[in-house]
């Protein structure tokens, strides 16, 4: 080899010393011009023509008007006017210096006012203050939060659980600390906004199917897999999820998870599975949708919760196989930027699970009671009640819509002003219509909670009857 | 000393900004005709007086040093060794040689995609891993001045802890953002607290918009607005959240979001989910935020050149890791000049900074006014959790009507409102008290002291100088983990940050200045500092931190010998 190309060297050299000198001249001016095209050339730039000048700057400048930060908000904007609520809102609670049977907090379980889990509350504030004063990383880990994780753990049957600050921060950070841009989401449409949020944060391609339409979901599937098989090459890297509510907050029903995991296997796609409305609802103890449909809990890849609901305190925690978990105490972004839970919360939390725990009868009085509700509830002339008979968060739409969303809540809302009259506490389900994906139907939010007694239900139904006569005729 | 009001302006170059005042400045220039002859030491760029040093009241005196160059090549050279022996021990471990501790896939799922790259894995497995037992050390007890920690041995290497059942107690606290130390068990907050949970219970279970919306909610919103000096504010359960869910509903498609390049990741988020077009300016330069802002609106939107809808500025007050304040005069005459609007994040600055507590804008003698969303946390100053936005009505009206938080999330906490609302009056004296201001000068007092006693130590650190965030320069990835262990057997408890949360080359110790820190702890934290009087070998009688030097042999031994040293403790 080396010794070819040294032939060819000294050839090269033989052949220059034989050019005449015309050649060389003539391949010395070329040289020289494509020199010259390089370096000295003007090549036309047109941009230069474009650049602004320093006063054309200016003037722009002074010429532009930005848009107010906000636009005005109409003083009868449903939104704007909160309604006051004195002192606690447990079952007896004071909306605009009215006290009422609540029909509308999440308090599934009644625990927000339980005495038990107010001294745990207290014994853990006067040990610890009010704040966490840093996050997890950060001198913000109290043994509280360690056995608040492990106790979630253990209730759940699952390896490890990882606890977030905020509810809607939970399943919006963990989705994407595992899925990223290129990465291939199948949301149900029906999802709530923090799973929305959670998608758009994680930048993956997301594909909708319809509501608990798991033959839509399948072609979904069937279709990437088509795609995965023209190039495997990206289908090795590209990771895809399934992510869905065990009880749906926006359409009252449950998700069809049996058939989930047949697909998840089929399919080779990982389950995300929010519970905040079926945890400490569903099953024989409380532990949701998984117990509900005996589903292994080690099937599903990761299950998201809120402790705002049925426990009543703050926060939200994900639990799952250490492999899934473990993953978000440096990915999950309110986990790790966000300070941690303040130890009262989570200790009124663990309280909320010991009672969970020494009592399983509550799920089936809680269960009995969203049966007794949905039976009542059925039949409302002008009102349709959307929703399976065993959650606990009931949604009353209109019969017929009047064709105009706004008009629609205001009708609503004088069914719930009504009942707050009358001393029943509801509330229209509020959603930030630019901003969801697909919009639910307006509607009127009925919260079931093991503190409400017969005559509770009865005299809220009859309420709900009356008005309905008087707005919807 | 002197009254002149200076500041000193931007070198034009890159992060070498160097703001300092008058007084400082003789001292420099001795400082680098000394170094001239050694790379070890930081050359300070050449300073032309700003033009807008006008528009501060006081000398605006903060220093962020180049990274020495030795000090550079020798951090890169630990990162080199790390994942050269990360790559040996991945190899010992796929031939089952070394045992490996990770959580596995399940079985079943073998066949998956891989849930996460493997990149991140090899970082967690083989750096963060080693001397991660300096993060989530768990506590019991207030987080205070003084904390107690719960012990934890591990027996393989970090992969996992165990609780021995011991307390070790008493360990001085510069890690926890207690900045005016109310994080109590026990005084008139924490009673009323106690009051209120009786009272209230702890949670909500409903959101603000529907039927979560309590007296005390209103009772907080509207003090902190007299607080501010706003016309009206909004509180929020989680501070993260309130810059990530606010921000979506300001500003959309067709605006311009302008960032410091280091603002926290919640304002990231923020920016990102409201798919708005995000551009980022060099931390805390204004050169840089006004070109921007000049191309920006003389050339309109990409593509299209469509005027822009608005342009927003996001900055923050105190960033958490640099310990540098915001140039708020010129970044409000620039945001006037130029009709944008300013988002202003007081996490760490509320009640950390200003005469009256109020933040930076009280710092810089300002008009709230002049800054259009003024959004801060409570987690921090207040020892309570969560976080509020405050503005003129109309913002806070559309807010209320659009905050994702106010229509999706639960309320926040009856007592932890109850918290802010006794530790927020307590700052503004209508406890009838001085509390407030004596904590806010104990911790004006206290911040002076302690950056000056390590400055005159020559350790490198970073920020402002009223800053109560310090920053002190590591720079090498073995000292990280050997400076957080040094200083939790000398019962000191630090945060120690590393790479990704700072440049790769710029690891760091974080100290948070408190009013509940006494002198003698501080004079503890920084002799602890400078001298080791430890029976470790490796560290007997010799600096942590990364020292300034005046004599380069000496230094340059110590850096070698040191950073190579501690690398025993990563590999």
């Amino acid at each position: 080899m080396a010794a070819g190309q040294q032939w060819v060297l000294v050839e090269m050299v033989q052949a220059f010393y034989e050019a005449p000198a015309y050649h060389l001249i003539l391949e010395g001016i070329l040289i020289l011009w494509i020199v010259r095209l390089l370096f000295f050339s003007k090549t036309y730039k047109p941009h230069e023509t474009y650049k602004l000048t320093e006063k054309e700057k200016e003037d722009l400048i002074e010429e532009w008007q930005p848009e107010p930060l906000v636009p005005p908000v109409s003083k009868d904007h449903p939104s704007l006017n909160y309604d006051v609520v004195t002192g606690p809102p447990s079952h007896k609670i004071i909306i605009n210096g009215k006290e009422c049977t609540n029909f509308a907090s999440f308090n599934f379980l009644g625990l927000l006012d339980s005495d038990r889990v107010k001294d745990k509350a207290l014994a853990s504030l006067k040990k610890y203050g009010v704040g966490t004063c840093g996050p997890r990383g950060f001198y913000g880990t109290f043994d509280v939060h360690l056995e608040l994780e492990s106790r979630l753990a253990k209730f759940m049957r699952t390896e490890e659980a990882i606890i977030y600050s905020y509810g809607f921060a939970t399943i919006a950070s963990a989705i994407p600390a595992y899925s990223k841009r290129g990465d291939i989401i199948f949301v149900d449409e029906a999802a709530c906004f923090s799973i929305q949020k959670g998608l758009q944060a994680s930048r993956s391609f997301i594909k909708y199917f319809k509501h608990n339409d798991m033959e839509d979901l399948e072609r979904l599937l069937k279709e990437q897999e088509l795609e995965d098989q023209k190039n495997p090459r990206k289908a090795r890297v590209t990771r895809k999820f399934i992510v869905v509510e065990g009880l749906y907050i926006n359409t009252a029903d449950v998700c069809p998870l049996p058939e989930l995991v047949r697909l998840k296997y089929k399919y080779k796609v990982r389950i995300f599975l929010e519970e905040s409305m079926s945890f400490g609802v569903l099953g024989e103890h409380g532990k949701g949708v998984t117990e509900h449909f005996g589903v292994n809990i080690d099937d599903i890849d990761l299950i998201s919760a809120n402790m705002e609901n049925a426990v009543a305190s703050i926060g939200g925690f994900c639990c799952g196989r250490s492999f899934v978990i473990d993953h978000q105490r440096l990915s999950g972004q309110g986990y790790c930027f966000s300070a941690s839970l303040p130890p009262m919360l989570a200790a009124a939390a663990i309280e909320a699970l010991s009672i969970m725990e020494e009592d399983p009868e509550i799920f089936s009085v809680l269960k009995r009671r969203c049966s007794q509700v949905h039976q009542a509830l059925q039949g409302i002339p002008g009102l349709k009640l959307v929703g399976v008979p065993f959650s606990p968060a009931l949604h009353l739409q209109l019969e017929r819509s009047s064709g105009c969303r706004s008009s629609d809540l205001q009708l609503l809302r004088s069914i719930v002003d009504h009942c707050l009259d009358r001393h029943v506490a509801l509330t229209v389900a509020r959603y930030l219509e630019k901003e969801e994906r697909f919009v639910p139907p307006p509607s009127i939010r009925v919260v079931v909670t093991v503190e409400q007694t017969d005559e509770d239900i009865q005299k809220a139904v009859s309420c709900i009857r009356e008005a309905a006569s008087i707005f919807l005729r | 000393m002197s009254k002149s009001y200076t500041s000193f302006s931007t070198s034009p170059v890159g992060k070498t900004l160097i703001f300092l005042s008058l007084q400082n400045q003789s001292s420099l220039k001795t400082h680098s005709k000394e170094s001239s002859s050694s790379c070890l030491v930081f050359v300070p760029q050449s300073q032309n007086a700003a033009p807008n040093s006008s528009l501060y009241k006081k000398p605006f005196s903060e220093s962020f040093e180049e990274t020495p160059l030795l000090v550079a090549v020798l951090t890169y050279m630990g990162y080199g060794i790390l994942t050269i022996f990360g790559y040996f021990r991945d190899f010992l471990r796929h031939w089952n040689i070394e045992k490996c501790h990770i959580a596995h896939e399940r079985e079943q799922q073998k066949d998956f995609v891989p849930l996460y790259q493997d990149f991140e894995n090899f970082y967690t497995r083989n750096l963060y891993m080693r001397i991660r037992d300096n993060w989530n050390r768990p506590i019991c007890s207030v987080p205070g001045a003084k904390v107690d920690l719960v012990e934890r041995v591990t027996h393989n290497y970090n992969w996992t802890f165990e609780h021995t059942g011991k307390v070790v107690k008493d360990v001085i606290n510069m890690g926890s953002y207690n900045y005016l130390g109310f994080a109590e068990n026990a005084g008139a907050c924490a009673s009323a607290a106690i009051e209120t949970t009786h009272a209230y219970g702890v949670g909500v279970a409903s959101t603000r918009c529907e039927i979560g919306n309590l007296d005390i909610h209103e009772e907080l919103e509207q003090l902190v607005a007299r607080f501010l000096g706003v016309e009206s504010s909004m509180a929020f359960g989680m501070g993260f959240a309130t810059n990530s869910m606010n921000i979506p509903a300001l500003t959309g498609k067709g605006c311009l979001i302008l960032s410091d390049e280091l603002n926290h990741a919640s304002l990231v988020l923020g920016a990102r989910l409201s798919g708005s077009t995000i551009r980022v300016f060099k931390h805390n330069n204004m050169q840089s935020l006004e070109k921007l802002l000049r191309d920006a609106i003389a050339h309109g939107q990409p593509r299209t050149h469509r005027p822009w809808k608005k342009i927003l500025i996001v900055v923050e007050g105190i960033y958490s890791m640099e310990g540098s304040i915001v140039r708020l005069p010129e970044v409000i005459a620039l945001k006037k000049r130029y009709k944008a609007y300013l988002y202003l994040d007081e996490a760490h600055s509320i009640g950390a900074l200003g005469p009256n507590g109020r933040g930076v804008v009280d710092y810089f003698g300002l008009d709230p006014k002049d800054v259009d969303i003024m959004m801060g946390t409570f987690t921090k100053s207040f020892g309570a959790a969560g976080g509020y936005i405050g503005g003129r009505k109309e913002l806070i009206d559309y807010l209320r009507c659009h905050s994702h938080s106010a229509l999706y999330a639960t309320s926040m906490s009856p007592p932890v409102a109850q918290q802010i609302i006794s530790s927020m009056k307590i700052i503004m004296g209508e406890d009838g008290s001085t509390l407030g201001k004596d904590r806010l000068r104990q911790l004006s007092e206290n911040t002076t002291y302690f950056r000056r006693k390590l400055r005159e130590m020559g350790f490198i650190i970073y920020g402002n100088d009223d800053s109560p965030v310090v920053p002190l320069m590591l720079y090498m990835p073995a000292k990280i983990g050997a400076f957080g262990r040094e200083m939790l057997k000398r019962n000191i408890g630090t945060v120690v940050v590393g790479f990704p949360a700072t440049p790769i080359i710029e690891s760091r110790a974080r100290f948070c200045v408190s009013a509940a820190h006494t002198r003698e702890m501080l004079d503890t934290v920084s002799l602890v500092n400078l001298q080791t009087p430890s029976s470790d070998p490796l560290h007997d009688g010799r600096v942590m931190g990364v020292r300034r030097s005046r004599r380069s042999v000496s230094q340059l031994i110590f850096y070698l010998t040191d950073s190579f040293m501690c690398l025993h403790l990563c590999v």
